[in-house]
C-alpha cells in the first residue's frame, strides 16, 4: 500500500520541528519586543523622574517660585509640546503649566495616565503619562511626557510581531510539508521497487542519485542484500536444477528402454507390464515436471509474456475442454461469464490454472455435484471464481491446502500429484492476483481476484 | 523418409536412430552441431530432429541458419529445458514443432511424421473425406453414409484435425495442442472423454469404425483395412 503524507513520520518530524521552530520564533519576538518598546517606555519614565528630581531641588532650594519660574519657562517652550508640565496648589487649582486643568485621573501620587484634549486639532486627544508628587507645602506637581506615539509604535511593532510570526509559522508548515514530501518520494521509490521485487522481479534495484547520501546508502545497502538474495536463490536454483535433471535423464532413459523393450516384445502379457512401468515412470516425471513448472513460475521470468487476457474466454475454453469428463460423473457446470473481465497475464498459465480448478472440482465433488464457474469484474479488477458443492476443505487446512503435495486424507484414493493448487497458486502470485479458499456452504469456492491497474497491485501473501 | 537427428546424448541418439529405423525410416545422426549443421545443408532430408543444446554450435543457432538459407524442411526442436518461454523462443527461430524431454516414442514419430506430411498436400482443401465420412469445411457439415451428423463446435475441430492426419497417429498432447491450444498436461485425461463422445457420433450404428485407438500412443483415424 501506498504511503500517506500525514502517516508518515517525516511529517510528524516537521509538525515537531515547526512546534520548536514557532516557540523560540515567539521567544526571539518577545525578547526584541521587552527590549524595544519597553525600552522606550523605560526611556520616558526616567527622563520625567530626573525631571522631577530637578524640580524637587529647585524647590528645596527655591521654594514654590522657583519651580513656578522653571515650570512657566519649560511650558512656554513646550505649548503644546510632548512635555506637560502642571504645578497646582493644595486645592489642585492650576498656578502655572501647560495644562489647563488638574487631570481628574491624577487623585493619587505615582504614576497616571490619561487623555489631554488638543486645542490646535479641534476635539482630537492624545495620551500622556506623568508623575503626580506632593510637594511639601501640600503642592501637586504632574510632570509627565505624550505616549500616544510611542504607544501607536508599540500597537504596529505587535501587529508586526504577531503578522511576522504568523508568516514565519506559515513558512515553517509549508517548508515542513515540502520536505517531508521530498523524503517521502525517496522512500517512496525504494517502496515501489521493494514491491516490484516482492511480486517476483529480482533483476530490479533501488534507484540511487549518485549523490552518496544516506538515502543512496540506504539504496545502495538494501541493493547489496537484493544482490546476495540473487546470488543464493541463483545457487538453489541451480542445486534443484541438477536435482531435477539429474534425476530427470536416468528416468528419460528408463523409460526410453521400456519403450524399446516393448516393441521388440511379442509376449503381450510382458507387453502389458512394461505399460505399466512405463506409465509408473511417466507419473514420476509428470510429477517432476510439475514441481519444475510451478518452479520456473515462482522465479517469476514468465512475465515478459504478459498480454491483456480476457478471462471470460479463458474460463469457456476449460469449462467445454472440462464438460464432457463433468456429464461422465453426472455433474453440471454452470457458466457464468460478464464479458469485459481482462486481466494482464499469460494465457497459457491462466489456462492451466483455470483448467487445474475445474479438475479439482470435478475430482474431489461426488456425482451429480453442481460446479460454478463465474468472472466478474469488480471494482478493483475482475475476479474468476469456480465453486462447487462437495464436501470442501475444513477451514483449518485451506492455507495449507496450496503447498506442494498437500491432500486432504479422504481423498488420498483419487489420483493426482497434490500439486495442483500449488500451481494455480504460483500462478496467482506472477499475476499479483489474490487466490482465496472459502466455504461455499456446502462445497469449495476458490476465488482469483485480480488487480486492474498494473504497478499498484496489492501484495498477495 | 529420410530423417536427420542431431542429438549429442549418445543413449538418446541411440535410442532414437534405433526406433526410427525400426519405424521403417532411413536415418542420419550428427553428434555435435557443426556436422549437423554440414548434413542438414545437403537437403536430403524430409524433416530434421535437432536437440536445443549441443557442443559447437547450438540447435537454434543451425534452424536459423537453415532459415537463412532458405531451407524450409521441417524441424521437430527437443529440449530438455524445462522452461517454457524456450517453446516461444525455439518456434520463433524457425522451428516447427517442439518436443519437450523426456517424451513417449511414440509422441515423436507421430509429430515428425504430422511435420513431414506437412510440406506434401498443402493445396487447400473445401472437403475431407475418409471412406463414408465426409466433411464440407465450408457449409462445416458432417456426413458418414449420406447421413447427417451434428457436431459442436469443438469436435468439429477434433474431427477436422483427425482427417486431415487420416491413417496417421495423431496423439493426445497433439491434439491438446492443435484443438485447444492448451500447452500443458491436464491432470485428468480429458481428451479421452472427447474422444469418445466423438466416436458415438461418428462410429455409432456403422458397422466398420473409423476412429481407433492406438496403445500408448494416441489415436488414428483411418478406414477399415
Amino acid at each position: 500500500m501506498r504511503l500517506h503524507l500525514f502517516r508518515t513520520s517525516t511529517f510528524r518530524f516537521a509538525l515537531v520541528y515547526v512546534g520548536l521552530f514557532a516557540t523560540s520564533a515567539l521567544l526571539l519576538l518577545g525578547f526584541i519586543y521587552v527590549t524595544t518598546a519597553g525600552y522606550a517606555s523605560r526611556q520616558t519614565d526616567e527622563v520625567i523622574l530626573a525631571q522631577i528630581a530637578g524640580l524637587a531641588e529647585q524647590y528645596r532650594q527655591r521654594g514654590l517660585d522657583g519651580v513656578a519660574t522653571t515650570i512657566a519657562q519649560r511650558a512656554a517652550r513646550n505649548p503644546r509640546g510632548h512635555a506637560v508640565y502642571l504645578l497646582a496648589d493644595p486645592a489642585r487649582r492650576r498656578i502655572v503649566g501647560n495644562l489647563d486643568r488638574w487631570p481628574r485621573e491624577a487623585v493619587e501620587p505615582g504614576w497616571v495616565e490619561f487623555l489631554i484634549e488638543d486645542p490646535d486639532t479641534q476635539g482630537e486627544a492624545y495620551r500622556a503619562r506623568a508623575q503626580f508628587v506632593q510637594l511639601a507645602g501640600g503642592f501637586h506637581l504632574l510632570v509627565g511626557q505624550d505616549v500616544q506615539e510611542q504607544q501607536r509604535h508599540q500597537t504596529l511593532m505587535i501587529s508586526a510581531m504577531a503578522w511576522g510570526g504568523a508568516l514565519t509559522l506559515a513558512l515553517a508548515l509549508i517548508g515542513g510539508l515540502l520536505m517531508s514530501r521530498a523524503t517521502l518520494q525517496r522512500v517512496e521509490t525504494i517502496n515501489r521497487a521493494s514491491r516490484e521485487i516482492i511480486r517476483g522481479d529480482l533483476s530490479r534495484r533501488m534507484p540511487t542519485r549518485g549523490t552518496g547520501d544516506e538515502f543512496d546508502q540506504l539504496a545502495e545497502n538494501l541493493n547489496a542484500m537484493l544482490d546476495q538474495i540473487a546470488r543464493l536463490m541463483d545457487g538453489i536454483r541451480q542445486v534443484s536444477d541438477n536435482i531435477a535433471h539429474d534425476l530427470r535423464t536416468p528416468l528419460t532413459r528408463l523409460r526410453s528402454r521400456l519403450e524399446a523393450a516393448r516393441l521388440s516384445q511379442a509376449d503381450p502379457a510382458m507387453r502389458a507390464t512394461i505399460d505399466e512401468l512405463i506409465a509408473d515412470a511417466d507419473a514420476l516425471l509428470s510429477t517432476f515436471n510439475a514441481l519444475l513448472r510451478i518452479a520456473e513460475i515462482e522465479a517469476g521470468r514468465r512475465r515478459a509474456a504478459f498480454e491483456a487476457v480476457d478471462l471470460a474466454e479463458i474460463a469457456r475454453d476449460a469449462v467445454e475442454l472440462y464438460e464432457p469428463v463433468a456429464q461422465d460423473k453426472r455433474q453440471t457446470i454452470a457458466a457464468d461469464l460478464a464479458s469485459g473481465a481482462v486481466a494482464k497475464g499469460d494465457r497459457h498459465l491462466l489456462a492451466q490454472a483455470v483448467a487445474n480448478l475445474l479438475d479439482n472440482a470435478i475430482k474431489y465433488s461426488p456425482e451429480g455435484a453442481r460446479i460454478a464457474v463465474t468472472t466478474t469484474v469488480l471494482p478493483a479488477g475482475p475476479v474468476l471464481s469456480v465453486a462447487d458443492n462437495g464436501p470442501g476443505i475444513p477451514a483449518e487446512f485451506r492455507d495449507k491446502a496450496v503447498r506442494r503435495f498437500f491432500r486432504l486424507e479422504t481423498s488420498r484414493s483419487t489420483p493426482g500429484t497434490g500439486l495442483g493448487l500449488s500451481l494455480v497458486s504460483a500462478v496467482a502470485k506472477l499475476h499479483g492476483a489474490r487466490l482465496a479458499l472459502e466455504d461455499n456452504a456446502p462445497g469449495l469456492r476458490v476465488t482469483l481476484a485480480f488487480e486492474q491497474k498494473q504497478g499498484g497491485a496489492a501484495i498477495p501473501i | 523418409m529420410r530423417v536427420l537427428v542431431i542429438e549429442d546424448d549418445p543413449d538418446a541418439a541411440r535410442f532414437l536412430v534405433k526406433g526410427l529405423k525400426e519405424s521403417g525410416h532411413v536415418v542420419d545422426h550428427a553428434d555435435n552441431g557443426n556436422d549437423g549443421l554440414f548434413l542438414a545443408t545437403s537437403g536430403k532430408h524430409d524433416v530434421m530432429v535437432i536437440d536445443r543444446m549441443l557442443p559447437g554450435m547450438n540447435g537454434l543457432a543451425i534452424i536459423e541458419a537453415l532459415r537463412k538459407e532458405g531451407r524450409r524442411t521441417p524441424v521437430l526442436i527437443l529440449s530438455a529445458l524445462g522452461e517454457v518461454d524456450e517453446r516461444v523462443r525455439g518456434l520463433r527461430a524457425g522451428g516447427d514443432d517442439y518436443l519437450t524431454k523426456p517424451f513417449a516414442f511414440a509422441e515423436l514419430l507421430a509429430r515428425i511424421e504430422a511435420l513431414a506430411r506437412r510440406g506434401e498436400a498443402e493445396t487447400p482443401k473445401t472437403t475431407l473425406v475418409v471412406d463414408d465420412l465426409k466433411m464440407n469445411l465450408l457449409a462445416r457439415t458432417v456426413t458418414r453414409g449420406g447421413r447427417s451428423i451434428e457436431l459442436q463446435p469443438r469436435e468439429f475441430r477434433l474431427l477436422e484435425y483427425l482427417m486431415r492426419h487420416a491413417g496417421h497417429v495423431v496423439t493426445r498432447t497433439m491434439l491438446l495442442e492443435n484443438v485447444w491450444d492448451y500447452h500443458f498436461d491436464p491432470q485428468t485425461n480429458v481428451i479421452d472423454v472427447h474422444i469418445s463422445r466423438l466416436r458415438q457420433k461418428i462410429d455409432k450404428g456403422f458397422a466398420q469404425p473409423l476412429l481407433h485407438t492406438v496403445r500408448g500412443a494416441g489415436y488414428s483415424l483411418h478406414p477399415p483395412r
